[in-house]
C-alpha cells in the first residue's frame, strides 16, 4: 500500500484528532474559564486517538503521504505507548497542585501538540519527516519545561534545555544532509538501497551517521548528550518531567530504530539485521549503550537531594538498557526493546506520579520529604513506590525483571557476554540508590514535620492501575509479550 | 500437593492483609495456621515418599510462558525432600519464636510468609527460571524484614545482604540465559538441561559453573563471601537469624548440587577438586577461628554456621558416597542445631537486651533449665558422639578421607577448635559467679521449650539413628554421584585422570 495525501486521510484519523484538538483547545482557551476543563478535553482527545490507534492496528500496513509516513505496527505500537504516556501526563497534571498553582491555559494545547510530534516520531519514514516531528516535539518540550514561569530553576531549565537541544539538532540535521549528499535521497528505505548499490563510503558516512545520532541521543539521553536531563527534569512541573522521561524517550527510540534498522541496515534473514554502507555503527552504538548505563547509574548514585533528579539519571541508565535491545540488530532484541520500553512506562510514571503525590502534600520532592513515607499515612504510596523502584532494579517478580530477562537474552543469544556482564553489573549498582528511597521511606522513622501524606482518588486510581500493570506483568506476561512480538515488524519499501 | 506447600503461606499472608491492624493476636494465629498445612504436608511427604528412585517425584507441570518455553514445573527428590521438610519445619518454629513482635505486625507476618512462599518455591522448582524467580523473590522481604526489624545496624546490614545477593544472583541470570540458549530447542527444564550434560563443551561448563559458583558461593557464604553473614545476623530477629542460618544458608549448597553438580559435571570435577575443597576446609578453620575471637554471642553463632557449612562443602567435593551423604544429612543438621543455638541466644537476649559474651556469668544457677538446652545445642553443634552433627561430620571426613588425606586431618582438628570456642562461651555465660545484674532473670518460659523440643527431638534421633534422613538421600545422591564421575571418562582428561590417579 503506497498512498497520496488524500488517500492517505482516511489511514490517519488519530494524528488528524490530535491536530485539530491542539488548535481546538488552543481556541476553547479564549471562551472557557475553568481551566481544568481543558485538562478533561484533553484527556478525552487523548483517549479517543488511543480507540484510532487500536482500530488501525488491523488494517493493512503501507506508507502514507507520499511515502513519508508510514503506516505499520510497530510505528502504532510506539503511538499508542506515546498516547498512553501523555494520558497518564494529563492524568497526573490534573492531580497536581503546582500545576493547578500556574497559568493553565495553553498547557493543554502544548501537551497536546507534543503528543502529535512524538506520535509523528514513531511513523516517520524519512529524514525530513524525522526532523521535522523531532524538533516540534523538541520545541514544545522548551516551553513545558519552563511552564513554572516563576519558578527559577524551571527557566534555568528550559534554558539549558533550549540550548543543548539547539545545538544537538543543528548537528543533526547537518548530518541528514550529509546523508542526503550520500545517497541521493531523503526516504529511508531509498537510502538503504542507495548504500546497497553505491558501495561504500565509510568516513562521510560515518561522519553523517554520528552527527545524526547527536539529535537522537540527546531525546533519549544516551551519554555523551545526556547532560540536560538532570537539570530539566528538576527545574520542569513533575508530571512534564515524566512525560519526557517516558514519552519523549519512546518516542525518540521509535524513530531511532527505523532510521537504523530500515535505512541503515537490510534484513539478513532468521529475523536478523546487517548493517549496510560499510559502516560499524553497531559497535558505536554498544560503547554508547555500555558508557550510558555506567554512567547513568553512578551519577545516581550521589543523588541524595532531588528524587527528581535521581530519577532523571536512573532514565540515563534505562536508555542504556535499552540500547542493549538495538545493538544486537535482531528481532528478538526489536521485541525485548519494545517490551522494556512498555515497562518502563509503567514503572517511571509510577515512580514520578508518587514523587508528585509526596510534593502535593508536603510541597517538597526532595529524599528528605519521603522520610518514614510508610509510618505517616502514605503506607499505600510508599509500597507502591517501593514496587516500582524494585521493578526498576529489575527484580522479579516484577515487569521489569521481564523486561530486563528479555534484554539479557537478546544480548546473551548473539554471544555478547561482556555487554550482559555490564548490564547486570549496572543493575546491582543501580539497587544502591533506588533501596536508598526504599531504606528511607521504610527503615527510617519520620521526625516529624514531613507532614501527612494523602491519597485521594484521582491519583489513587492511577496509581493503582499502574502498580497492578506493574506486577501483574512480572507474573503473567504472555499476551503483550506476543503483542510486542508482532509489533516488531517494520514496513519496508 | 508441592504447589499447595509453596502457596499456602501466600494465601495466608492475602489473608493477614485484609485483617485490622489492631487485631495483632489474630494476624499471629492466621500466620502460624498458614505455616501448619505445609508442615502436615512434609509429614505426608517424609511417608509417602517412593526412596528407591532417583527420579523426580509429584512433579507438576503447568506451561507459563509458552513462546519462551518457561514453565511452572515443581518436583522433589532426595535431595531437595529433606531441605522442603527442614523449611517447614522451621517456618512454624520461626512465627512462634516471632510471637513478641509488637512493631509493625501486619507489615512483619505477611513478609515472613512471603519469605516462606519463596523458599519453599527455590526446593521445589525444576525450572530454572522458576527457580531464579523464587530465589529473587526471597530476597524483598529479607530486606524488609532485616531493615525494619532488625538491630541498630540494620539498615547497613540488610543493603549489605541484599547487594551482595543481587552480585550472585545476576551472575545467575546470565548463566541460566547462556544454558537456555546454548541447548537446541531452548529450554529452562533442569532435569532436561541434566540430561543433555554430556553435549556441553568443557569451556562451556567452566565458564557457566564459575558465573553460578559464585551465586551459590554468595549464599553459602564461602571464604571470601562471606562477610555479609554476621551482620545480617546480629542485626536480623531472632526468627529471621534462624530462617537465614537453617534455611538460607542451605540454598547456596542445594544450588550447587542441583545445577552445577547435575548440570555441568565436568566443570564440577574441574573445580571441586582444586576450589572447593580448598574453600570447604579454610570455611572450617576460618569460620571456628573467626568465632573464637567473637564477644557478641550472636556474632560467634554466625562464625559457627560459616564453619559448619565448611563441613558440607568439603562433602560434596569428595565424590563418594558417604562425603555426598554427609553433606547434605550436614546442611539437614546444621539447619536444626544452628537453629536451637539462635533460638537460644534470642531467649537471653529477650530477657538482659544485649549479647555481650562477658557481660554474663554464672547463668547455670539463675536459668537452669535454659542453660540446660544450650547444654545440648552446644554438644550438638560440637558434634558430639550421639547428637546429629557428629554422624553428618563423621561421613564427611570419611569421604574426604579417600581423596584427601591431608585435608581431612586438617579438617578433622577444626573439630577441636569448635569444642574450644564452644566450651569457652559455656564458661564464660553460664558458669562461673553469677552476674548481680541478672539474678531476677527468669527461666526459659513454655513458649521457648515449645520451639526447642522438635528440635531437640530431631537432633537427639539423628544422633542415633540417621537413616530417616540418609534413606531419602541415598538414591538420589548415588545418581548424582555417577553422573558427575562418569562425565570425567569423557573428552577432558585432566580432570578424570585427578580422580583416576587417586
Amino acid at each position: 500500500m503506497d498512498l497520496g495525501n488524500f488517500a492517505s486521510l482516511s489511514h490517519s484519523f488519530p494524528t488528524l484528532f490530535l491536530a485539530f484538538s491542539v488548535v481546538a483547545v488552543f481556541l476553547l482557551d479564549l471562551v472557557i474559564e475553568k481551566k481544568e476543563w481543558l485538562g478533561d478535553i484533553a484527556l478525552l482527545v487523548v483517549a479517543i486517538a488511543i480507540l484510532g490507534v487500536v482500530r488501525l492496528l488491523s488494517s493493512e500496513t503501507g506508507a502514507l503521504f507520499h511515502r513519508s509516513v508510514v503506516l505499520d505496527e510497530f510505528g502504532l505500537y510506539f503511538q499508542l505507548l506515546v498516547l498512553l504516556s501523555a494520558f497518564a501526563t494529563i492524568w497526573m497534571s490534573l492531580g497536581s497542585r503546582e500545576i493547578r498553582r500556574l497559568n493553565q491555559g495553553e498547557y493543554w494545547a502544548i501537551l497536546l501538540a507534543s503528543t502529535l510530534g512524538m506520535a509523528f516520531m514513531a511513523t516517520s519514514n524519512n529524514l525530513l519527516m524525522g526532523y521535522l516531528s523531532l524538533e516540534f516535539v523538541s520545541l514544545t518540550s522548551y516551553v513545558l519545561a519552563g511552564y513554572s514561569l516563576h519558578n527559577r530553576r524551571a527557566t534555568e531549565a528550559s534554558l539549558k534545555y533550549l540550548i543543548y537541544g539547539g545545538v544537538a539538532s543543528g548537528a543533526m540535521i547537518y548530518g541528514m544532509s550529509w546523508i542526503y549528499g550520500l545517497a541521493g535521497s531523503l526516504e529511508f528505505h531509498a537510502i538503504q538501497q542507495a548504500l546497497l548499490t553505491n558501495g561504500e563510503a565509510a568516513l562521510p558516512l560515518y561522519v553523517a551517521l554520528v552527527l545524526t545520532l547527536a539529535g537522537l541521543g540527546f531525546k533519549i539521553s544516551a551519554f555523551p548528550f545526556h547532560m540536560w536531563a538532570p537539570d530539566v527534569y528538576q527545574g520542569a512541573p513533575i508530571p512534564v518531567a515524566a512525560f519526557l522521561a517516558v514519552g519523549s524517550k519512546t518516542a525518540a527510540f521509535a524513530l531511532m530504530i527505523r532510521f537504523f534498522f530500515t535505512a541503515m541496515a537490510a534484513p539478513a534473514g532468521g529475523g536478523a539485521y546487517e548493517m549496510v554502507g560499510g559502516v560499524d555503527w553497531r559497535t558505536l552504538l554498544l560503547v554508547v549503550s555500555a558508557l550510558t548505563m555506567t554512567y547513568g547509574n553512578l551519577a545516581a548514585l550521589n543523588q541524595t537531594g532531588s528524587v527528581k533528579r535521581l530519577l532523571a539519571y536512573s532514565g540515563i541508565a534505562h536508555a542504556g538498557y535499552a540500547l542493549m535491545g538495538f545493538v544486537v540488530l535482531t528481532d528478538d532484541g526489536l521485541r525485548a526493546m519494545i517490551f522494556y520500553l512498555t515497562v518502563y512506562y509503567l514503572m517511571n510514571i509510577g515512580a514520578f506520579l508518587v514523587v508528585m503525590m509526596v510534593a502535593n502534600s508536603t510541597g517538597r520532592e526532595d529524599l528528605a520529604s519521603f522520610r518514614g513515607l510508610a509510618w505517616r499515612g502514605g503506607a499505600v504510596p510508599a509500597v507502591a513506590m517501593a514496587i516500582f523502584l524494585f521493578s526498576l532494579t529489575g527484580l522479579p517478580p516484577f515487569a521489569g525483571f521481564i523486561g530486563k530477562f528479555y534484554l539479557f537474552a537478546a544480548v546473551v543469544k548473539q554471544e555478547l557476554y561482556l555487554l550482559a556482564l555490564i548490564g547486570v553489573a549496572n543493575s546491582v549498582v543501580s539497587l544502591f540508590y533506588y533501596a536508598r528511597i526504599v531504606r528511607v521511606m521504610f527503615l527510617d522513622q519520620p521526625e516529624g514535620g514531613e507532614g501527612v501524606v494523602e491519597v485521594d482518588w484521582h491519583n489513587g486510581v492511577l496509581l493503582g492501575l499502574l502498580t497492578i500493570g506493574t506486577v501483574v506483568l512480572g507474573i503473567f506476561w504472555g499476551p503483550l509479550f506476543d503483542f510486542a512480538d508482532r509489533s516488531t515488524r517494520l514496513f519496508i519499501g | 500437593m508441592l504447589t499447595w506447600m509453596i502457596f499456602t503461606p501466600l494465601i495466608g499472608a492475602a489473608l493477614i492483609l485484609l485483617l485490622p491492624k489492631k487485631a495483632e493476636a489474630a494476624i499471629k494465629w492466621v500466620a502460624l495456621a498458614a505455616t501448619v498445612p505445609p508442615l502436615i504436608m512434609a509429614f505426608q511427604l517424609y511417608g509417602s515418599f517412593d526412596r528407591t528412585t532417583a527420579e523426580m517425584q509429584l512433579v507438576q507441570r503447568v506451561p507459563w510462558i509458552p513462546s519462551f518455553n518457561i514453565e511452572y514445573y515443581v518436583g522433589i527428590d532426595g535431595i531437595s525432600i529433606t531441605m522442603v521438610l527442614l523449611t517447614a519445619l522451621l517456618s512454624t518454629i520461626c512465627i512462634v519464636a516471632s510471637w513478641n513482635i509488637d512493631k509493625a505486625v501486619k507489615a512483619y507476618f505477611p513478609l515472613f510468609l512471603l519469605l516462606d512462599t519463596a523458599m519453599m518455591g527455590v526446593f521445589c522448582s525444576l525450572d530454572f527460571f522458576l527457580f531464579f524467580v523464587f530465589w529473587e523473590v526471597m530476597l524483598l522481604p529479607m530486606y524488609f524484614l532485616i531493615g525494619i526489624w532488625g538491630g541498630p545496624r540494620r539498615e547497613y546490614a540488610a543493603i549489605k545482604f541484599f547487594l551482595y545477593t543481587m552480585v550472585g544472583s545476576v551472575l545467575m541470570l546470565v548463566a541460566m540465559l547462556a544454558l537456555y540458549f546454548y541447548n537446541d530447542p531452548h529450554t529452562f527444564d533442569l532435569v532436561e538441561l541434566a540430561r543433555r550434560a554430556p553435549t556441553y563443551s568443557a569451556n562451556f561448563q567452566r565458564f557457566a559453573w564459575i558465573a553460578l559458583f559464585i551465586g551459590f558461593a554468595i549464599k553459602i557464604p564461602a571464604f571470601p563471601f562471606h562477610t555479609w553473614l554476621p551482620d545480617a545476623h546480629v542485626e536480623a530477629p531472632t526468627a529471621i537469624s534462624v530462617i537465614l542460618a537453617g534455611v538460607l544458608l542451605k540454598m547456596g549448597t542445594y544450588g550447587i548440587l542441583r545445577i552445577n553438580y547435575a548440570i555441568l559435571p565436568l566443570g564440577t570435577l574441574e573445580f571441586a577438586y582444586y576450589f572447593l575443597v580448598v574453600l570447604g576446609v579454610i570455611n572450617i578453620i576460618y569460620g571456628a577461628l573467626c568465632a573464637m575471637a567473637q564477644t557478641d554471642y550472636k556474632k560467634l553463632i554466625a562464625y559457627s554456621s560459616i564453619s559448619h557449612m565448611g563441613y558440607v562443602m568439603f562433602g560434596m567435593a569428595t565424590f563418594t558416597q558417604q562425603g555426598l551423604d554427609g553433606a547434605v544429612l550436614q546442611m539437614f543438621n546444621h539447619g536444626t542445631v544452628t537453629a536451637m543455638l539462635f533460638l537460644l541466644v534470642g531467649v537471653i537476649y529477650d530477657r538482659a537486651h544485649h549479647r555481650e559474651i562477658n557481660g554474663f556469668g554464672g547463668l547455670a544457677s539463675i536459668m537452669p533449665f535454659y542453660t540446660g538446652w544450650t547444654a545440648l545445642a552446644f554438644f550438638a553443634a560440637m558434634g558430639l558422639p550421639g547428637l546429629s552433627a557428629f554422624i553428618s561430620e563423621v561421613l564427611v571426613l570419611l569421604g574426604g578421607w579417600q581423596h584427601y588425606p591431608a585435608l581431612t586431618v586438617v579438617a578433622a582438628a577444626a573439630v577441636v577448635l569448635t569444642a574450644g570456642y564452644m566450651l569457652w562461651t559455656m564458661q564464660r555465660i553460664y558458669l562461673g559467679e553469677p552476674n548481680e545484674k541478672y539474678l531476677d532473670l527468669p527461666d526459659i518460659n513454655m513458649r521457648e521449650v515449645g520451639m526447642l523440643v522438635p528440635l531437640a527431638i530431631i537432633v537427639i534421633i539423628l544422633g542415633v539413628y540417621p537413616k530417616p534422613v540418609l534413606s531419602l538421600i541415598d538414591v538420589s545422591l548415588t545418581h548424582l554421584n555417577d553422573v558427575v564421575l562418569s562425565a570425567g571418562q569423557g573428552p577432558v582428561a585432566s580432570a578424570s585422570d585427578v580422580l583416576s590417579v587417586r
